[in-house]
């Protein structure tokens, strides 16, 4: 298990690497920091002395050694739009993000059991073709599309919700809807697949023999088997949502987490503040995965961890 | 169906073309699809002529017109216009070239580095392909969107950066496909035996290993094109991909979105484009899948039978 751990940060370290060296080659050697930071009427003397103060003067390999060490400390400099580290915003925004990501996903999690479930008892019946053509749709909208079209319903129509921003909890029912929907599309059309495969097996028709009813079946056996499963995709899922959609939904929705903060940096040609994002995500993308890992084993001891 | 059966064609080609269509047609959500495809490709490739207006020409005396059935409405733009006066369906018809090029474009260069990849580490084994398949690993755990957005702000947005970008972020999926089909395809006595005869490396790949890529990497291709589509409009609609005077329909969402609580239709439209988009290619793909699958085929010509035989039981019993 320690190995196993071991080997997964030493992945992890991997990962992160890559993505330094990606950062590192895009913006010291295929982009120009200075002149996307600095404002146009910077004079000549305010470019050299910002491409010194940011190491642009040494060597390559230097200005990598550097550029890793940052990292490593977790220091990405000052954001310049905020004018402080860019660490601390990160940090500050991070949780809104998270609040976000947990609502959305969360309801997803909970709602896409019983519907998978549901619709795997009579395939091809009407529930199940309801629930699939729903889940085929919502696996077709793009988020942002779906957040202003719930923006045009619920608060633009209806005016039952604010349109965006943050405060009280009716703020977050929109971006969190809109955030599930492709999420739970995704999981109920696995759940039922898983369903429909387990049901088949002799197992249940054992169980069945005997006497038990459904409930129990359902309770006892299936959903424990497809638990493995449904584990790993939400697993992917909370990766993509953190690494993707929550930057659409957020700006959509004027919700002030990272995703939105991204945006904003990149509009104001914060190049730090950018990069500390990038990697915070990177590395939070690596704790997860080792997570899931260690989580799949705890449910089912015959997965081994190579 | 009767009198179409009566008529066997000579040709095998022509048959076969005639029992795909009809098969096709066995599923008609997937055949709508694939008429839905065809309808977008013709739009993109014809789309000066079909085009009422330049999707760029500005009218300031028919700004914000409604829907044609709304009442202020008009025939002469049906799907309204925007806060410039530009007509919508003439955007939409135009934003389909920018959309299908990019996903194109994309899914092709994509699959062709992803393709080059897995053929090595499949073929090559040991330590190659060891490390091909580490690279992999650890770019899919690269964060997406984030990553993306800092490259188009270091290199300036751009149709070109776009569609290197997202290729670059989605070559991995194919390689992990290619490389599994390889490495179980060589163990097959078939390939042992070209390879003990002493074919070269190259006649083993593109004779004997290429063609069991082929359906899989289009099945792939077809459902990845979906992915692109979503991805453009995403990055198009935060205003980092596709820029003005080109259009899109991320980017029409993205600037209709100002006019949200007075003009619904210029959000509504260009997103109902994508929907429509994406959902008939996954029609379509899902049909082309279990086609494409021999297994796959005969469970659901055995899940036919039996749905037949269920509802003539209970005709019966009725």
């Amino acid at each position: 298990m320690l190995q196993f751990i071991l080997r997964r940060l030493f992945q992890g370290v991997l990962v992160v690497f890559g993505v330094s060296a990606t950062v590192f080659v895009v913006t010291r050697l295929a982009g120009d920091p200075v002149s996307l930071m600095l404002p146009l009427s910077a004079t000549e003397a305010q470019r050299i002395a910002f491409a010194q103060q940011i190491g642009l003067d040494q060597p390559i390999a230097a200005q990598f050694m550097r550029f890793l060490g940052d990292i490593v400390t977790l220091d990405f400099g000052n954001s310049l739009w905020q004018r402080r580290p860019a660490i601390d915003v990160v940090f500050e925004r991070l949780p809104n993000t998270m609040l976000l990501i947990a609502a959305g996903l969360g309801s997803a999690v909970i709602l896409s059991i019983p519907l998978g479930a549901i619709a795997a008892l009579r395939p091809g019946g009407l529930v199940d073709r309801l629930t699939m053509s729903i889940g085929l749709l919502g696996l077709a909208m793009p988020q942002f599309w779906i957040g202003l079209i719930a923006i045009l319903i619920f608060a633009v129509q209806l005016k039952w919700l604010p349109t965006s921003g943050m405060g009280t909890v009716a703020h977050i029912v929109l971006p969190a809807l809109t955030l599930s929907l492709t999420p739970l599309a995704r999981f109920t059309m696995m759940v039922r697949a898983a369903m429909i495969d387990e049901l088949n097996k002799q197992y249940v028709k054992t169980a069945r023999a005997k006497g038990l009813g459904l409930p129990r079946i359902l309770r006892v056996h299936t959903l424990r088997n497809i638990l493995v499963p449904f584990l790993s995709i939400s697993g992917w899922e909370l990766i993509s949502t953190l690494s993707g959609y929550t930057v659409v939904v957020e700006t959509v929705f004027a919700w002030p987490g990272l995703g939105l903060t991204a945006v904003q940096a990149i509009q104001r040609g914060d190049l730090f503040l950018m990069q500390a994002i990038v990697f915070v995500i990177a590395i939070l993308i690596v704790i997860i995965g080792i997570v899931l890992d260690i989580l799949s084993k705890a449910v089912d001891p015959r997965i081994e961890l190579n | 169906m009767a009198t179409s059966s009566t008529h066997v064609p000579s040709a095998a080609a022509a048959s076969g073309l005639r029992g795909a269509i009809a098969e096709l047609w066995q599923d008609k959500a997937a055949a709508v699809g694939l008429v839905i495809i065809l309808l977008l490709i013709l739009m993109a490739v014809f789309a000066p002529l079909i085009a009422p207006y330049d999707p760029a020409a500005q009218a300031i005396t028919a700004r914000l017109k409604p829907p044609v059935w709304m009442a202020r409405g008009t025939w002469d733009h049906l799907l309204g216009t925007d806060n410039l006066g530009r007509d919508v369906l003439s955007r939409i018809i135009w934003g389909a070239r920018a959309t299908l090029t990019i996903g194109a474009v994309t899914c092709l260069l994509a699959a062709t580095l992803g393709t080059l990849v897995g053929l090595w580490a499949g073929f090559a084994g040991g330590r190659t392909d060891t490390l091909l398949m580490r690279i992999v690993d650890i770019q899919v755990s690269f964060p997406g969107i984030f990553l993306i957005l800092l490259v188009v702000a270091m290199l300036g947005p751009g149709i070109w950066t776009l569609v290197a970008v997202l290729s670059m972020t989605n070559w991995m999926v194919y390689a992990r496909l290619i490389r599994g089909i390889v490495s179980s395809t060589r163990q097959t006595p078939y390939v042992e035996a070209a390879e003990l005869i002493g074919c070269k490396p190259g006649r083993v790949i593109f004779r004997h290993i290429l063609p069991n890529l082929v359906s899989p990497l289009l099945t792939l291709a077809i459902l990845e094109f979906t992915n692109i589509v979503l991805a453009e409009a995403a990055v198009s609609f935060l205003g980092f991909g596709v820029q003005p005077p080109a259009t899109s329909w991320g980017l029409d969402v993205a600037s209709g979105r100002d006019y949200l609580f007075i003009a619904w239709w210029l959000v509504t439209f260009p997103g109902l484009t994508i929907v429509a988009t994406v959902l008939s290619i996954n029609l379509f793909a899902n049909w082309l899948r279990v086609t494409a699958d021999p297994e796959e085929r005969e469970r659901r010509f055995a899940r036919a039978e039996a749905a037949k035989r269920r509802r003539r039981t209970r005709g019966a019993n009725a």
